[in-house]
């Protein structure tokens, strides 16, 4: 047992910080720190200077533009990557759809795919949920049905993150409706150009629009865009889920959110005084800064667990890193709003698309607790990630 | 960074796991309770016998050299097993006196006796006022020729009745808050002028509360600078927290075990009670809390190396905020989760309750420890 980072690990964590302070938009990672939205522009500027310099793929194989990093190296590079903070990579194309095509995609698939979206050349969204299919994903009815060499495509999508900028989607489709439920889905992939494909917003209750209602009407796709075997779909969907499972703790983003709370906490006034000077508010940070730290041990075991057996055998503690990242970064939201007090009142009519740089730095701090919310909800519920620890390791 | 054992450290908890498997059922433990003292001498030289006593002293000690991780693994393991022995008070603590700051004369008369498990000690520190502050002392030592006189009464002295040694924090100069001025002094137990009174703790320990009057030392019962021992009994208590905190931990573990096979096998309404979603979900929290804990006893035994004393002070209190919490979580709902039988003398599980709750109130609980974190500008 050795719980310290070695020289190499700590070189490398210096010249990733080197590299994103010298790289870095210094406007991307201003709204980032005040919790702005970015313009697609500013993320997609981004994404092609970390692929120029070799790191927009890190985690895929090295013959598909991948660095080889040990665990560690790419524990210690999404840390520093959220914690700086910049944008993290485009996840429906760098960590869901790519490994399954690299995976699962035949030859062509990959050479057509992987360049471009390694260069955010397509921006790609996800086709899973379904109003009548969330947590029971399974169930769902977006109907596929081959015609000749064509996929005909009919049915609705929901909660599509960003599909207003996306170029491509991947669909879980119904191919086969006799088979139970989990045999006769496929995982389908076409450009939101089709005709036939409408996206629709959705405003969330943060006022802000990030995710959308996809539908599907006579969508022609050829055949060849099915990834993978027909009817298979399902195990590539849960490869995908699994397939990320250090990430979802975002132990860099509420790190660097904690910086941000301290350091407001030093300049807004409570009584007279800074509020950092409130036993009380002073204890509750310090609380959420132990349940971090605790998550962040919790990840690095996982991590270095899978550096050593490998990513075949889960890590019973990876169950936990949903669960308590997303308490935590709910917490973080929360207490923001404690230190901007009536303050998170004013709301700006013109909302938050990434452009309206008018906007007061405050205005943001509400909106961006609501739209928190949704990360003990999304990626399976944190009820459905209970269900999972009692399932899978209690035995239950 | 490697969370795994060493082949060595694997051999060291596959033997203590082992022979506490064989010597500490349930049962076996009401018998351990009943002897003098409230712990088993026999089960005390088993231990002796495995080298565990000797395990952190230095090989020129007598010991093998054993580090942070190997207490955590021991002390885990004693957890585990519920394990009544004076432990933590004779080999963590009282050893951990001589270790950092003992004289090759006060190393040479002492560690022997703990190692073969002659001998055990008992740490003195606890006042009726001075709560979770080491520094608030107003137990006094006089100087008297080459020597001290002690006066001023201790509490809940864990291992007090059978201790042959107290380890005694006392007050050679200033007012009863000040931070300079407290010494360490190893007093006998027989000495002339101290008085006893046993009891049995909550969780089914032993301790005492302890009064010195007129008690005569040697110029040799001084351990470390008699004026200015405060970083030392700083830094041995952090080294008993981090050994808490470990022992919580097994604690823990052994109470969510218990608890799911209970809960898998008691049926209720014709199914087990296990099958009931919000039990499901109450057992996979006490896991999460469990996974934290367990994160935070080997944050905490990393940092017990740090060289920076803020730092490791620091670090170890978050330690001791986590485990307090999961400790209370998980203790309180393997109760609730037991249902009536969780209230009862006769099942386990609660005895495992109260020792966590137990640990919460020993050397600072989790407001203390929050409120020392939000002070030294918290831990990001």
């Amino acid at each position: 047992m050795d719980l310290a980072f070695t020289k190499e690990e700590q070189a490398f964590r210096e010249e990733v910080r080197a590299f994103f302070r010298d790289n870095v938009p210094p406007d991307t990672r201003r709204k980032l720190v005040e919790g702005r939205h970015l313009t697609k522009d500013e993320m997609v500027t981004w994404w092609r200077i970390l692929n120029k310099k070799g790191w927009g793929v890190s985690h895929w194989p090295k013959q598909y533009g991948g660095t080889g990093w040990t665990s560690v190296q790419h524990y210690i590079f999404n840390e520093e990557l959220q914690s700086y903070p910049a944008p993290q990579p485009l996840a429906f194309g760098v960590s869901m759809v790519g490994p399954v095509i690299y995976t699962f995609g035949n030859e062509e698939q990959k050479k057509k795919y992987l360049p471009r979206i390694a260069n955010v050349d397509d921006w790609w969204c996800q086709g899973f949920s379904e109003p009548g299919s969330g947590s029971d994903l399974a169930s769902l009815k977006t109907k596929a049905e081959r015609r000749g060499d064509k996929w005909i495509i009919n049915g609705q999508k929901t909660w599509t993150t960003l599909a207003q900028h996306a170029d491509m989607i991947f669909c879980l489709c119904r191919t086969d409706a006799s088979a139970k439920k989990q045999m006769g889905i496929s995982f389908i992939v076409f450009s939101m150009k089709s005709k036939g494909v409408t996206v629709r917003p959705i405003q969330t209750i943060d006022g802000g629009h990030e995710v959308n209602e996809v539908f599907f009407d006579d969508v022609e796709v050829p055949y060849e865009n099915l990834i993978g075997e027909e009817n298979k779909g399902w195990d590539y969907a849960k490869f995908l889920l699994g397939n990320e499972r250090t990430g979802i703790a975002r132990v860099g983003v509420s790190k660097e959110r904690l910086r941000r709370i301290r350091d407001l906490a030093g300049k807004v006034e409570s009584a007279g005084r800074p509020i950092i000077q409130d036993a009380a508010f002073r204890e509750k940070l310090a609380a959420c800064e132990i349940e971090l730290k605790a998550l962040e041990l919790t990840q690095l075991r996982v991590v270095a667990d899978e550096g050593k057996h490998g990513k075949g055998k889960p890590n019973p503690a990876s169950s936990v890193l949903k669960i308590k990242g997303s308490e935590i970064q709910q917490t973080t939201t929360e207490l923001l709003m404690e230190v901007i007090g009536p303050f998170a009142a004013p709301y700006d009519v013109h909302g938050d698309d990434g452009s309206n740089e008018a906007m007061d730095w405050t205005a943001q701090i509400a909106p961006s607790y609501f739209n928190n919310r949704k990360v003990s909800i999304y990626g399976g519920s944190n009820e459905i990630q209970r269900n999972i620890i009692a399932k899978a390791v209690l035995g239950l | 960074m490697d969370f795994d054992l060493s082949e060595e450290q694997r051999l060291l908890k596959d033997s203590i796991d082992g022979l506490l498997t064989d010597s500490y059922d349930f049962e076996s433990r009401k018998k351990y309770m009943k002897e003098k003292g409230g712990w088993s001498k026999t089960v005390w030289l088993k231990l002796a016998e495995q080298g565990l006593l000797g395990l952190p002293f230095s090989e020129a000690d007598g010991g093998f050299g054993g580090g942070g991780v190997e207490t955590m693994i021991v002390m885990e393991a004693l957890g585990k097993a519920l394990v009544l022995e004076p432990y933590l008070a004779t080999v963590v603590i009282g050893g951990g006196f001589l270790r950092h700051a003992g004289s090759d004369a006060q190393k040479a008369a002492h560690a022997p006796g703990i190692i073969d498990g002659s001998k055990t000690l008992a740490f003195a520190q606890l006042e009726k006022n001075s709560r979770y502050d080491l520094f608030d002392v107003a137990t006094t030592a006089k100087k008297k020729g080459d020597g001290w006189v002690i006066d001023g009464e201790k509490f809940v002295v864990l291992n007090g009745e059978n201790a042959d040694t107290l380890v005694v924090t006392a007050r050679t100069k200033g007012d009863r808050r000040d931070k300079t001025g407290v010494g360490v002094f190893l007093v006998p137990a027989n000495a002339k002028g101290v008085t006893k009174k046993s009891y049995p703790t909550q969780d089914g320990l032993h301790a005492a509360d302890i009064s010195f009057t007129g008690v005569e030392v040697g110029a040799d019962a001084a351990i470390g600078n008699p004026d200015d021992s405060l970083a030392l009994i700083e830094r041995v208590v952090d080294e008993a927290r981090v050994a808490l905190c470990a022992e919580a931990v097994g604690l823990m573990d052994e109470s969510l075990k218990t608890t799911v096979e209970y809960i898998k096998t008691r049926k209720q309404f014709g199914v087990a009670i296990g099958s009931f979603q919000s039990l499901q979900h109450r057992a996979s929290d006490m896991f999460v809390a469990t996974e934290q804990a367990r994160s935070m006893s080997m944050f905490a035994t990393m940092a017990n190396d740090f060289e920076n004393a803020k730092e490791r002070s620091n670090a170890i209190a978050a330690a001791k905020v986590q485990i307090g919490k999961s400790a209370k979580f998980v203790g309180q709902q393997s109760i609730q989760l037991h249902g009536g039988i969780g209230m009862t003398m006769e099942a386990k599980i609660g005895h495992y309750f109260k020792r966590l709750t137990m640990i919460e109130n020993t050397f600072g609980d989790t407001d203390y420890h929050q409120r020392r974190v939000a002070d030294a500008g918290g831990l990001i």
